[in-house]
């Protein structure tokens, strides 16, 4: 364990360490490339003066709120398209078709319909997760080998029951990745948003990067990115990474 | 020590199969999987369907199960029309059809929790009895991926042995194991089946598993599903699936399913 970590450590610590080499070199300009101490005094910077604090809370809230609501809507119509043909031939269609439009495509209709807002960002977010949710927990569902509902069945489980304590859990892997995509589409989603939907409702971390660019603030830009990756990176390891090893456990999948 | 069961009145019917016919539909199918096929099951009697895939053995068993209803013909269990699964009538499948998602306790309650007016301690109690009936106790904890396939096999035994059916359904359910797990199984079912006088429905495709375990063998031959021919095996308990007593059996019955398997083909 300590080894691991070492060893991911020494990794970002000799990556930093190129970059200041580069940086040395002097074959960009310091505008383009900033040395990873000017990055690290905007973040502090930023940090201290609060806008950094204030953007990650205003883009992670929107963020979840978002997420939350794909989750809410995509997981039972998923379910839906799994258990009916007719439900299968028209949302789920629908879903497949709409999953791959990329969920900028959404912005221009978010503006025109709720105008700068909130509620068009939340609709772009929403937009942008739903449809790879659906398709993932419709798959999850689907791939449950049919002998653990006959097993249930000659139990007597049957309808609710059925679904609630075989068809669920056992589609529980595949809805956990499928959420996983998720967040990452909700991610995606929700920085195109920021970009275009300027609101004074609340200033984005995407915000934040938008304004590094038109300032020409180069550590601006490349912390506020750091910041993004980070986020992505903390949401992984602490909400999926330990369900995701539950399972693994339960399983016997489990990647030593 | 010997004990020789007919289907006679002397025993009360558990099952009754009254022609029964079934087809399947596929779009570019349509197949008879049983044939005018009538059976009485007598209560606490151990009785093995052999034949080759494809013969209807299954389907027998999901009907009897209420998994499926027959096309044709009536399936009765203790004199009433079977219309649904139930839990007097419980499967066991030839793959563990344990769920991955709970533990091996948790999988022997599965069944014990649909059983209405049981408590949770009861339902605990008949779990732990069950698993220690066929040696898992100690596993009870554990995930069902970290036990052995005979092991699985077991837990699987005990899940459909906890809501206490008076009827069980087994579909090859040691098909998938080796020779020596095999033969500790039939000594464990034996020993259950003597025990809590179950009425046993084993479906098969191994003649000399079926010898050692049921007191009456049916030969089914497929295409469609048909029942030709049935033996009684009055051999003592517990039985040795190496005794020669039972080679005898199962030489006469294999000559008898290859005569007419072979002229199937053939004709």
């Amino acid at each position: 364990m300590i080894a691991r970590w070492a060893v991911a450590s020494l990794f970002f610590v000799c990556l930093i360490g190129i970059w200041q080499l580069v940086f040395n070199t002097q074959i960009w300009s310091p505008l383009l490339l900033p040395s990873p101490s000017s990055v690290m005094l905007y973040l502090w910077s930023a940090v201290e003066d609060g806008t950094l604090w204030e953007a990650t809370l205003v883009t992670v809230r929107r963020l979840l709120l978002g997420y939350g609501l794909g989750i809410l809507i995509g997981l039972p119509l998923g379910l839906l398209t799994a258990s009916f043909r007719w439900s299968q031939d028209t949302i789920g269609v629908l879903a497949l078709g709409l999953q791959t439009l990329p969920s900028v495509c959404w912005v221009p209709l978010a503006l025109l319909w709720f105008g700068q807002t909130e509620a068009a960002m939340l609709f772009v977010v929403v937009m942008g997760t739903l449809w790879s949710l659906i398709i993932a927990t419709d798959t999850g569902v689907r791939t449950i080998p049919p002998i653990y509902s006959r097993a249930a069945r000659s139990m007597g489980s049957s309808g609710f029951h059925t679904w609630t304590h075989v068809k669920l859990p056992a589609a529980l892997p595949f809805l956990l990745s499928g959420m996983k995509q998720g967040w990452a589409f909700a991610w995606r989603s929700l920085m195109a948003a920021e970009i275009y939907v300027t609101i004074l409702t609340g200033f984005g971390l995407r915000h934040l990067l938008h304004y590094g660019r038109e300032l020409n603030a180069m550590d601006q830009v490349i912390g506020v990115m750091l910041v993004i990756v980070l986020i992505g990176l903390a949401v992984d390891k602490t909400l999926f990474a330990p369900v995701e090893r539950l399972l693994h456990r339960r399983w016997g999948t489990a990647r030593q | 020590m010997e004990r020789l069961v007919s289907s006679t009145d002397a025993v009360p019917t558990k099952l009754v199969l009254e022609h029964v016919s079934k087809w399947f539909r596929t779009s570019s199918l349509h197949v008879q999987a049983l044939d005018d096929v009538t059976l009485r099951i007598a209560d606490g009697e151990f009785v093995c369907l052999v034949g080759p895939s494809g013969c209807g053995k299954s389907t027998l068993l999901n009907l009897i199960a209420g998994l499926d209803r027959p096309d044709r013909g009536t399936v009765q269990g203790d004199g009433q029309t079977i219309s649904g699964p139930g839990p007097h009538r419980l499967m066991m499948f030839q793959e563990a059809a344990l769920f991955p998602w709970l533990t091996v306790l948790g999988n022997v309650l599965f069944g014990l929790k649909l059983v209405k007016g049981l408590r949770a301690s009861e339902c605990r109690e008949k779990a732990e009895y069950f698993l220690e009936l066929v040696g898992l106790k100690r596993f009870m904890h554990s995930n069902v991926h970290e036990l052995s396939g005979g092991m699985r096999q077991r837990v699987a035994l005990a899940r459909s042995l906890a809501p206490n059916p008076s009827v069980l359904l087994m579909d090859e359910p040691f098909g998938a194991l080796d020779a020596l797990t095999r033969e500790q199984l039939y000594g464990d079912i034996q020993r259950i089946w003597s025990q809590h006088r179950k009425t046993i429905v084993f479906v098969t495709h191994n003649v000399r598993e079926a010898v050692c375990l049921g007191d009456r063998v049916i030969l089914f031959s497929p295409n469609p599903g048909r029942i030709r021919e049935e033996f009684s095996i009055p051999l003592p308990r517990p039985r040795d699936i190496n005794s020669v007593d039972l080679a005898r059996y199962s030489t006469e019955i294999t000559r008898v399913l290859k005569s007419y398997v072979h002229s199937e083909v053939a004709g």
